[in-house]
């Protein structure tokens, strides 16, 4: 069952994903543009496990569709799912948790390199599966061809992940006991 | 609080958010069977009069589809490159048939009826295990959090200027999460304190 305390920090990671979403994107040299939004997945995950780290991600989901400005850009509403990028939204609950549960098999902090490699599974892998393979279905595109549209995209992600590395890290320092 | 609701008294502001989401899932699969772009244009069209026949104007339908734009350009340009440029026109016709009318729901529903009518949905979901009074708390903790986020995130940006930080995601990030970490024990502490029990409540 869940505590009271498992309550509140399923709201504060749910938050701080809609937090994320308000920093403006960073344009990459390459022309594709990064938001820090896809960073709350990857913390939530990393810090609160796969229990806590989905439901918070699902709960956001829950935000945006009873209609809060809180994706990146101030987009929100049950039209997200809709849309061409619902698939992204509704990958993070999932992505949290494979992210969560593969830390959670840990006591106490993994290598970094360990840690960066779960990020890159649970953050990037499983997102980028369920969110390019729903715009694929939904435009009844070629798998193989939309993820030669979706490499652009990585460099960036892989940016996110090596902060969140070194953020997890400071904060589970400071924190033991999370 | 901060939501993308407008206030209005039309035909779709009085409508009950339940009857609305049920209207909406009907209207968004009716989009999904179209066959062709010219019977996608024409539903369009017929979105765009209730926009203006419930007083929210062509210019909040517009302001619905502009933080998209950059997202269809760069799908239209995949489209073409993958299926044809016809094939682009009809999907992102699609698309933004779809965001209008979702749009209409959104805009016309506040947050708070559309959390009432889900309190009610949430009932079916306790034979499941799931305790709504739980899923509530969840839900006005993260709406209060977002604020609370916000504002200290400016003072951690602010104690980071003092010393030359203030433009490190690292050196503002750490310090953001852990004090709201430590705040949230002291949240929980006082929720129960003041004898919430999630399991009887």
């Amino acid at each position: 069952m869940l505590s009271t305390r498992d309550i509140v920090s399923i709201a504060l990671f749910a938050a701080m994903t809609a937090a994320l979403g308000l920093f403006p994107p960073i344009t990459l040299p390459t022309g594709v543009p990064i938001t820090a939004q896809s960073m709350g997945v990857m913390l939530a995950g990393a810090l609160i496990g796969a229990r806590r780290g989905g439901l918070a991600l699902l709960l956001f989901a829950v935000l945006v569709a009873i209609g809060l400005p809180l994706l990146a850009g101030g987009r929100g509403g049950i039209g997200i799912y809709f849309g061409p990028t619902a698939g992204f939204v509704l990958s993070w609950p999932i992505a949290a948790y494979v992210t969560g549960w593969l830390f959670d098999k840990h006591r106490g902090q993994p290598h970094p390199g360990i840690s960066a490699l779960y990020l890159i599974i649970g953050g990037i892998g499983v997102v980028y599966v369920i969110g390019w393979a729903w715009l694929a279905v939904m435009n009844g595109w070629d798998i193989a061809k939309t993820f030669t549209v979706a490499l652009p995209f990585i460099p960036g992600d892989l940016i996110k992940v090596a902060l969140t590395v070194i953020i997890a890290r400071g904060v589970k320092k400071a924190i033991p006991t999370l | 609080m901060f939501e993308l609701y407008r206030p209005g008294n039309s035909f779709l502001h009085a409508m009950r958010p339940g009857a609305k989401l049920l209207a909406l899932a009907a209207a968004g699969t009716g989009v999904f069977l179209l066959p062709g772009l010219p019977a996608i244009i024409a539903v369009m069209l017929a979105v765009l009069a209730i926009y203006a026949a419930t007083g929210l104007g062509l210019a909040t339908a517009w302001a619905q589809l502009r933080p998209v734009l950059l997202v269809f350009a760069i799908l239209f340009a995949a489209q073409v490159f993958i299926a044809g440029w016809l094939t682009g026109a009809f999907f992102i016709a699609r698309f933004a048939t779809l965001l209008l009318l979702a749009g209409l729901l959104t805009l016309t529903t506040r947050v708070s009826d559309m959390v009432a009518a889900m309190e009610i949905g949430f009932q079916v979901l306790r034979p499941l295990g799931l305790n709504p009074s739980k899923i509530s708390l969840a839900l006005a903790l993260a709406l209060r959090f977002i604020p609370v986020l916000a504002q200290i995130t400016g003072e951690v940006r602010e104690a980071q200027r003092v010393r030359g930080l203030d433009g490190s995601i690292i050196a503002v990030a750490i310090p953001v999460i852990v004090r709201t970490l430590r705040m949230s024990d002291a949240i929980a502490d006082a929720i129960e304190a003041r004898g919430y029990n999630p399991d009887k409540a």
